[in-house]
């Protein structure tokens, strides 16, 4: 296959990007995404240009560092991540554009490389149980009722990409927020910090600069793990209560 | 990446050679736990002013229809809005209540609506080379369709409230008169028409958004809450818009 792709361009966090236009050729259709853009980067080390830099780790849909948005989709046009996205989804001749997430709260560092440390702050706002767990303790130790254990673990495949956010018109963290705060809140183990863990991490979230929700369900849509809409409501329902419950 | 200091997670996700170009960004402010300082704090209070309107709505058009029962029973209507509450209350006392409410509940609406846009706008300066419609028409217009409430709210008051910009006479007490005057007008109609489609589109996300915003929404009353949002959601536009059908057919004269 060949490809004509439009790639965002941008040597630092500081300077002007553009979209570049590269054609790529020899591409087959059961290569990765990110496969063909080493393609790409291999020829243009041979030309001696530079590189395109992306963000990628494990490649296998679960360490959530990818993050590409492709002609308008984070992670393109199927419900994955770009390092499970396959070529097979385009056509030979197709113009592809190539850009990074769009937000305040995740400047771009270069070419499609974004800062996301937001993320880590706010899960170090309160993504986390204080209660010392250990080892993996007797499966029946710490009984937890069956619909919570489902939703916390529906709750903890977010990988922590960042596709909500780059979906949203908003550019808001809600789903992903919700996800970490519901995985924990709904366990007995999150219990001790329920209230300040959903306060804290909230407010962490909009210091960051992040945008408000306007429930488009964009979010949900890109989400590559599937957190669904809803979520955001038991979030918003977990907040009222803090609200009210702390001083 | 979750509990090392930000200095090192600045790394976890950038590839090492673009590591030194991206020191690890501050946050924008310092974090609040504050009510009206959180956007989901804001958002509860969009969604209760929200929600009064929306209960003022539904009186309104009831109240409206009684304009295909004759002049006596509507303009009867109009004079009890005036005595409601009495003996107990002091006559047009319970009107102004309403009245002092329903200004609490669009400046609230107002405000916060204001506030949240500006926030948004500013959270995702940049668009994407391509652009894609994710959402429904209702969802994307929340904010030119609010505006456009806001202006048609003025008018309206203006009109058939104080008779400030009312075609003909305007004769307190005798509102059955002046709406037909109103909507004997062709600029009337379409104003008034205009901002009931809008009112029909801000309810169909609104309801269920204020469903959402206030923790009530999940998955299981998915569907109840999106049936009875666009219920709403027709109900007072079909029930608004027959009120100028009417005096356009001759059905009310
Ligand atoms: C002054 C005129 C108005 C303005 C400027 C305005 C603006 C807005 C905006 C920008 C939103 C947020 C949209 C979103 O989140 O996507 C909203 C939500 C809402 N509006 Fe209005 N609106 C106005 C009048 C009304 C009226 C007359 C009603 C009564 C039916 C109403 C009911 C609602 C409700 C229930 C919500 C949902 C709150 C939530 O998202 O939780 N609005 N409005
Ligand atoms: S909620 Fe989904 S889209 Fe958002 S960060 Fe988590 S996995 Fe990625
Ligand atoms: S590279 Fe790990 S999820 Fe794509």
């Amino acid at each position: 296959m060949k490809l004509n792709l439009r790639v965002w361009r941008q040597r630092n966090s500081g300077a002007e990007g553009a979209m570049a236009t590269y054609e790529v050729d020899g591409i087959s259709p059961d290569m990765s995404f990110l496969e063909m853009l080493d393609t790409l980067n291999e020829e243009l080390i041979l030309r001696g240009e530079d590189p395109v830099a992306f963000d990628h780790d494990c490649r296998e849909g679960i360490c959530g560092a990818c993050s590409l948005v492709i002609n308008g989709d984070a992670h393109g046009p199927e419900r994955t991540t770009t390092c499970q996205l396959h070529m097979r989804s385009f056509r030979d001749g197709d113009t592809v554009d190539v850009e990074p997430w769009r937000a305040s709260a995740f400047p771009v560092v270069k070419d499609l490389v974004v800062d996301r440390t937001a993320f880590d702050r706010i899960i170090q706002a309160g993504g986390y149980v204080t209660a010392p767990t250990g080892a993996a303790p007797e499966a029946h130790a710490t009984p937890v009722p069956k619909a919570a254990a489902d939703s916390a673990f529906e709750h903890a495949e977010c990988i922590g990409c960042g596709a909500c956010v780059a979906a949203c018109p908003n550019g808001s963290a809600m789903l992903f927020t919700s996800a970490k705060v519901n995985h924990l809140n709904v366990l007995p183990q999150g219990a001790p910090e329920r209230e300040t863990r959903v306060l804290d991490m909230v407010a962490q979230m909009d210091a960051e600069g992040f945008g408000g929700c306007t429930l488009t369900g964009e979010c949900a849509t890109a989400c590559p793990k599937g957190i669904p809409l809803p979520s955001i409501a038991a979030m918003n329902k977990e907040w009222l209560r803090a609200r009210r419950k702390v001083k | 990446m979750a509990l090392a200091p930000s200095k090192d997670t600045a790394t976890a996700k950038g590839s090492a050679s673009t590591r030194d170009a991206s020191p690890a960004r501050p946050p924008s402010r310092t974090p609040s736990r504050g009510f009206w300082s959180s956007t989901i704090g804001k958002k509860t209070v969009m969604a209760v002013s929200g929600l009064i309107m929306l209960a003022y709505l539904v009186a309104h058009v009831a109240g409206n229809l009684k304009v295909f029962f004759g002049p006596e029973e509507f303009n009867g209507y109009a004079h009890w809005l005036r005595v409601m509450g009495a003996p107990v209350l002091h006559h047009e006392w319970g009107l102004w209540i309403a009245r002092i409410a329903l200004l609490a509940a669009v400046g609230a609406h107002a405000v916060s609506a204001y506030q949240l846009s500006r926030r948004d706008i500013r959270a995702r300066p940049t668009r994407y080379a391509r652009k894609r419609k994710g959402s429904s028409y209702a969802t994307r217009t929340m904010r030119w369709g609010g505006i456009i409430l806001g202006l048609f709210i003025v008018w309206h008051i203006l009109d058939l409230t104080t008779g400030t910009v009312h075609p003909g006479g305007f004769e307190e007490g005798k509102p059955y008169q002046n709406v037909i005057d109103t909507f004997s007008t062709w600029y009337g109609n379409t104003i008034y028409i205009v901002a009931m489609l809008a009112v029909g589109l801000h309810v169909r996300h609104g309801f269920w958004s204020a469903a959402q915003t206030l923790g009530v929404g999940n998955a299981r009353r998915e569907r109840v809450l999106r049936l009875l949002a666009n219920g709403l959601a027709l109900v007072l536009t079909a029930g608004f818009i027959a009120v100028p059908v009417g005096v356009m057919t001759g059905v009310v004269n």
